[in-house]
């Protein structure tokens, strides 16, 4: 792990300024969004998962906030099922920017499937923030392998560091997955509409906790979500 | 549905709506209305998230520790720290509430 991402370390420093923009962009994002990989493995184990699950989830689903909610769902004894839904509908978005990558490159065959599992949030935003056609290919294949690459690794790094740590709640690890969703949170809190959204997603998600079946709540803020979204004035 | 096979259908679930978008047209997503449904979406979910992994205990709501983590992650947030460091300190918070109590 150390190697892997001392070498892309060296690499950037050594030739950062003969790099096209695209590129180092999507080699910072991948550097800073692949070193959460640890708090995701770490919580992955602490949520019950064995290591080559938290690694599973990682290489198969490859996005982020749906791992995170599948682990929260699992931890909070959510059914497995509940956590499938969570995730799924986190990574809703996934489908959007897969229109708007497929709009720009035009992908056949294998490659479509190879891009397809690559769009995230990172690799779509780095695209989608270059206005030349070469540099917008070359952003998203940087971010998207890159994040791929670093992602996975410091899952695997977390995971087995995680397994190693016994009782995850005397190390505050509840307190790290309560943190990372509101950090995940955070960035799109931005205006009065989403903030209000994020509270009576709250508020519904609290209320609901003592009624039904754990992972249900969850769902219920989904839908208040998309009503919110589909009936929501325009601007 | 036992957890390795949940893990299998959220992963094939997660790459088929990636590869969908793909195969959609892009006027049938590329409409304000489907953009403020995934957007509201992903808010609602990252809410409820935070909410439900910070109060329950099972299909209860407890009020321990946790909430130290999430006082202490916003105000973090509020200063703009990375989030790696969010996460270490919400850790920290809640490992320092239950040490004391």
């Amino acid at each position: 792990m150390d190697e892997l991402s001392g070498k892309a370390h060296t690499r950037a420093g050594v030739r950062l300024s003969s790099l096209t923009p695209a590129v180092r962009m999507g080699l910072s994002i991948a550097v800073a969004t692949g070193l959460y990989g640890i708090s995701f493995g770490a919580l992955a184990v602490a949520a019950g998962l064995s290591v080559g699950q938290a690694m599973a989830l990682s290489l198969l689903m490859f996005t982020g906030g749906s791992q995170f909610a599948f682990i929260g769902v699992v931890a909070g004894g959510g059914s497995a099922g509940a956590a499938v839904g969570a995730a799924s509908l986190l990574g809703v978005r996934n489908a959007v920017y897969g229109v708007q990558m497929n709009h720009l490159f035009l992908p056949r065959g294998w490659r479509k499937a190879l891009m397809a599992q690559l769009t995230i949030d990172e690799s779509a935003a780095t695209t989608l923030s270059q206005d030349e056609a070469a540099e917008q290919r070359r952003g998203f294949w940087t971010a998207g392998v890159g994040v791929f690459v670093l992602w996975n690794a410091f899952t695997l790094a977390g995971a087995v560091l995680g397994d190693a740590l016994g009782d995850a709640r005397r190390w505050g690890l509840d307190g790290a997955a309560v943190a990372a969703f509101l950090g995940l949170l955070w960035p799109r809190l931005k205006g009065r509409e989403p903030v209000a959204l994020a509270l009576a997603a709250g508020l519904v998600t609290a209320a609901a906790i003592p009624w039904v079946a754990p992972g249900v709540p969850i769902l219920l803020a989904a839908a208040l979500g998309a009503a919110w979204g589909w009936w929501g004035h325009a601007r | 549905m036992t957890l390795w096979q949940a893990i299998i259908a959220a992963g094939l679930i997660a790459f088929v709506t990636k590869l969908a978008g793909y195969a959609v047209p892009a006027r049938w997503l590329q409409n304000p209305r489907m953009h403020r449904v995934a957007g509201a979406l992903t808010v609602a979910l990252l809410a409820s998230l935070t909410v439900m992994n910070t109060l329950a205990a099972g299909a209860a709501l407890s009020f321990d520790a946790r909430l130290a983590a999430l006082g202490v992650a916003a105000l973090a947030l509020w200063m703009r720290a990375p989030f790696l460091l969010v996460v270490v300190l919400g850790a920290l918070a809640s490992a320092l509430v239950r040490w004391w109590a």
